[in-house]
């Protein structure tokens, strides 16, 4: 039996793959999160705006950008949850994935406005870096802390400005 | 008619000389040729007023907004918390006192002494009773709505002093609020004046003294004194700083705004300037419009009762009870009211207060002139 | 960093209408200057840092600057295995400890299969109305001390201390509960607790009416948030807010209507939205009346579920919580309607152990403040912050 949220997903998706093609991957259709791989992540600015404005979709809301660590792949990458408020009602999630070293993705702080501080906190914790973006600094961390704390390979710094960091 | 003409045989004419029979004795007291009898005259509204501020300013502010507040309040130092406020002093003035390494030394140290003195100087001309005035100066009037201003030199020494943004924040705010609230203050004060032809303190609450008590007074005199009665009140309350005028301390903003560097002894000496400008300024409206030390009660046939509540120790009692009356609500309203923002502020000042002072000035002028 | 220099741009100001931006003439504008509403500061709610830059009384821009409190949640989340993780969500958004552990359990339980029991989740249900009174009442109060209204804080603070002392009986603790436990309760209601739990509903209407009458009534309260930190909409979406600050915007999204979890669909409540009588939709107010009409529904909702419980016969708040939570290999992301606005987790499981791979907490208020920067523009600083108490920040969320 496909739950219902699994059938939306489907309509969405194909919508994007017919406009995309080959930039997506198919829909992976698990029941909690049905979602989507941007495989050639240059195109993500351009499907998030098709998401956000094609009238069949209108994804205008950005529930959620979570940056994650592909230790086993080599890569980075980030999770975005998207939803349709009050419009049509779809939530969709995206993928996107880039190196671990230098790796760069699109930034979408100009489609959600979400994505600003989000972002800024996935180049805080991870350290890929988001092109387009307009203030592409640390949040949460200070501004001088050496290291993307939630990479799996971190390993915490010993001073910071003279105070001794591992507990 | 001028109603400033005192007539030679009227009683409280006769009531005053015998008592300022009183005050001349005890000026004259000169033990080896020291001046003590006026010393002694010019000591107690102050002792009054010390022993004012410590019990009634603070520790009532502390009861009545806790009582408001659904709580108790201190409870304590003594019983009912009543040396609370001793207890604070004592703390203060063995506090530590810090100056800023970048302040500028001179005006932070005058800044609180300048406002404590701006406060307390109008204290000099206010009756405490019919023989009680430190300076019966006829232009009594004219000087207390004047001193006030000497306030303002010491806030924006204080605020610019510290060093401190949120305090020149805090002083440049209360600056413009003192200044531009002088001017409604004074015209409604003004229309005391002309209904008592003088700007002798002394003198209007003499013409307000009678046997119907209350009837008397300015307040209840004219049909339009309300308005100038409101007008000063409200504009009282910002030449105070308080609230919903307390812009210049606003504590969620500015942390203490203009004295937020101040500790120990120069900080209970600001809090206490505040304290002792909000009772001159309910001394001078109770002076002014209700009467100041005149008794309220009437003479009802054979039971005077104005004539046994009147008298030197009477009067102190009842222009000191309405004072405290009007800080009563001064502190209720600062308990119930939001602030209001600057620029609103300064709104109600020039568009609402302002034409509203020259209404009265100009109507209780017709009353005056015409129907009088 | 910025330096000081002469504005370039003369400031702007938007009146309540929209539509007309008045312009203050560049001759009248002075030097900037940068004003630091420091971490310390009695009215940013804790340790928020809002560089402004100003001229004279009106403020350019303000910038927040975060990660004062920042403790790493999301690694310890790492770290730590599933049910562990519960008293770390807590101290999130301390002020609603009950609705962010509800969350956290909604997002787990996806990925396990376990079946909650009834009375179980209308345990949850009244836990997290009366914890989101008492976040309300925080919110409420302390906008108003901000205010200036020293008042209506303490009438607050006192009947959330009701509150805390209803959950106190019930779970062991004041604030930080550690109560919804993944699968179930930790403990069930004491003996007595509904009754004084309708008798609290009961003492509390009247005060609510109340509170209202002496903010919402008060002319000065009104003259300060009316047409302040006006918000559409489109761009409140597009922000990502959500809770009472989407509503207070006009629109009418509740997630515990929308996802409709645990047994919410089952309960009468609307979703509040203010109608334009008393303040301009999107403003500052209108937020404040959201938050004041929602006490009201939770009050609503606490008195349903107290009639429609099951009995307590044979019931062990446990009973479904397996013995080691596992979860299986997947990813989800969960989320509930905090009284701040929705917090959500991603979880990220790889189905082999009992700690998750990724545990990312998109915190209502995070979000909420982003907008900060652009509310803040042509304000002046009293508005600064009656806008900052209308978005009803908590540090601890927005930094976890």
């Amino acid at each position: 039996m496909i739950s219902p949220a699994v059938e939306k997903a489907r309509v969405v998706w194909s919508v994007i793959s017919e406009k995309f093609g080959d930039a997506v991957s198919p829909l992976d259709e698990n029941p909690t999160m049905p979602f989507f791989e941007v495989t050639r992540p240059e195109l993500w600015l351009d499907i998030a705006l098709f998401m956000r404005d094609n009238p069949k979709l209108r994804f205008n809301y950005m529930a959620c950008l979570s940056g994650v660590d592909y230790p086993e792949e080599g890569k980075l990458g980030i999770v975005c949850n998207l939803e349709s408020l009050g419009e049509h009602g779809y939530t969709i999630a995206v993928k996107v994935k880039c190196d671990r070293e230098g790796g760069v993705i699109p930034s979408v702080s100009r489609v959600w406005k979400t994505a600003d501080w989000h972002e800024r906190e996935a180049y805080d914790m991870f350290g890929m870096t988001f092109s387009g973006h307009q203030d592409m600094r640390r949040i949460l961390c200070p501004e001088d802390w050496e290291g993307f704390p939630l990479r799996k390979d971190y390993q915490v710094q010993e001073n910071y400005h003279g105070i001794k960091v591992p507990y | 008619m001028s109603a400033g003409a005192l007539l030679p045989n009227s009683f409280p004419f006769v009531m005053s000389t015998s008592l300022n029979a009183w005050s001349d004795a005890l000026s004259g007291f000169n033990p080896a040729g020291l001046p003590l009898g006026l010393v002694i005259i010019a000591a107690i509204p102050l002792v009054f007023i010390a022993l004012y501020a410590l019990t009634y300013g603070v520790y009532g502010e502390r009861k009545i907004s806790a009582f408001m507040q659904d709580r108790l309040g201190p409870m304590e130092v003594g019983k009912w918390g009543i040396l609370q406020t001793l207890a604070d002093i004592l703390k203060l003035l063995q506090k530590e006192d810090i100056v800023n390494k970048d302040a500028d030394k001179f005006l932070f140290v005058i800044g609180p002494g300048v406002l404590f003195v701006g406060s307390f100087l109008a204290f000099a001309v206010l009756p405490f009773g019919p023989a009680f005035i430190g300076a019966d100066l006829n232009v009594g009037l004219f000087y207390a709505i004047g001193i006030v201003a000497l306030e303002v030199v010491g806030i924006l020494a204080a605020g610019w002093g510290s060093n401190n943004k949120w305090a020149l924040y805090g002083a440049i705010r209360s600056v413009a609020q003192i200044v531009s609230y002088e001017i409604p203050a004074a015209i409604a004060i003004l229309c005391g004046a002309m209904m008592a032809g003088t700007l002798s303190m002394q003198q209007i609450t003499m013409l307000q003294q009678g046997e119907y008590g209350f009837v008397h007074y300015f307040l209840f005199q004219n049909p339009i004194a309300w308005l100038p009665f409101l007008i000063y009140f409200i504009a009282s309350l910002a030449e105070t700083n308080r609230a919903p005028f307390d812009i210049p301390e606003a504590e969620s903003e500015l942390v203490a705004g203009y004295f937020t560097e101040y500790t120990g002894m120069k900080f209970a000496v600001i809090f206490l300037a505040e304290y002792g400008s909000m009772f001159m300024v309910s001394a001078i409206i109770s002076v002014v419009f209700l009467g100041g030390w005149a008794s309220p009660l009437p003479n009802i046939g054979s039971v005077a009762l104005n004539d046994w509540t009147s008298g030197p120790v009477w009067g102190a009692f009842w222009i000191v009870m309405k004072g405290f009356f009007f800080i009563f609500i001064q502190m209720w309203l600062r308990w119930t009211l939001p602030r209001l923002r600057v620029d609103q502020l300064m709104y109600l000042c020039w568009k609402v207060l302002t034409p509203f002072a020259f209404l009265a000035f100009v109507l209780t002028a017709v009353w005056e002139i015409y129907v009088k | 960093m910025q330096e000081l220099g002469k504005v370039e741009q003369a400031s702007v100001r938007v009146t309540p209408d929209g539509e007309n931006r008045i312009v203050i003439e560049k001759d009248l504008s002075s030097e900037e200057m940068i004003l630091n509403m420091g971490p310390q500061h009695p009215s940013t709610h804790g340790v928020l840092r809002l560089e402004c830059r100003t001229d004279g009384e009106v403020v350019i821009e303000a910038e927040p600057y975060l990660g004062y409190l920042h403790r790493c949640f999301e690694k310890h989340a790492e770290m730590t295995d599933y049910p562990g993780i519960v008293p770390y969500v807590d101290r999130m958004d301390y002020l609603a400890a009950m609705n962010s552990d509800f969350a956290y359990a909604i997002a787990v339980e996806k990925l396990l299969d376990i079946e909650i029991p009834r009375r179980v989740e209308f345990l949850r249900v009244i836990v997290a109305e009366l914890n989101r009174i008492a976040s309300h009442l925080v919110a409420i109060g302390t906008y108003a001390i901000d205010l200036g209204a020293f008042t209506p804080f303490l009438f607050c603070f006192r009947d959330r201390e009701h509150i805390m002392s209803l959950l106190e009986w019930t779970s062991g603790a004041r604030m930080l509960y550690n109560y919804i436990l993944i699968g179930g309760v930790a403990y069930d209601f004491p003996r007595g607790f509904v009754e004084r739990t309708a008798e609290f509903v009961n003492y509390f209407r009247p005060k609510a009416v109340e509170l209202q009458k002496l903010l919402t009534e008060n002319e000065i309260f009104v003259k300060r948030t009316r047409g302040i930190g006006m918000m559409p909409a489109d761009v409140a979406i597009n922000y990502g807010w959500s809770g009472p600050m989407l509503r207070g915007s006009g629109v009418e999204w509740d997630l515990r209507r929308v996802d409709g979890y645990s047994i919410y669909p089952e309960l009468d409540f609307r979703v509040c939205v203010p109608d334009g009588r008393f303040s301009d939709i999107g403003d500052s107010l209108s937020r404040h009346l959201v938050r004041a009409m929602e006490m009201e529904e939770s009050l609503n909702i606490i008195e349903q579920c107290l009639d429609r419980m099951p009995s307590p016969e044979g019931f062990d708040p446990r009973a479904a919580i397996p013995k080691r939570i596992r979860p299986r290999e997947g990813e989800v992301y969960g989320r509930a309607e905090n009284p701040r606005g929705e917090l959500g987790f991603y979880i990220q499981s790889d189905g082999k152990s009992t700690k998750p791979v990724r545990c990312k907490a998109r915190s209502s208020c995070f979000v909420n403040l982003s907008a900060m920067k652009e509310l803040s523009q042509g304000q002046l600083i009293p508005d600064l912050v009656a806008i900052i108490g209308s978005i009803d920040i908590v540090l601890g969320e927005v930094d976890r």
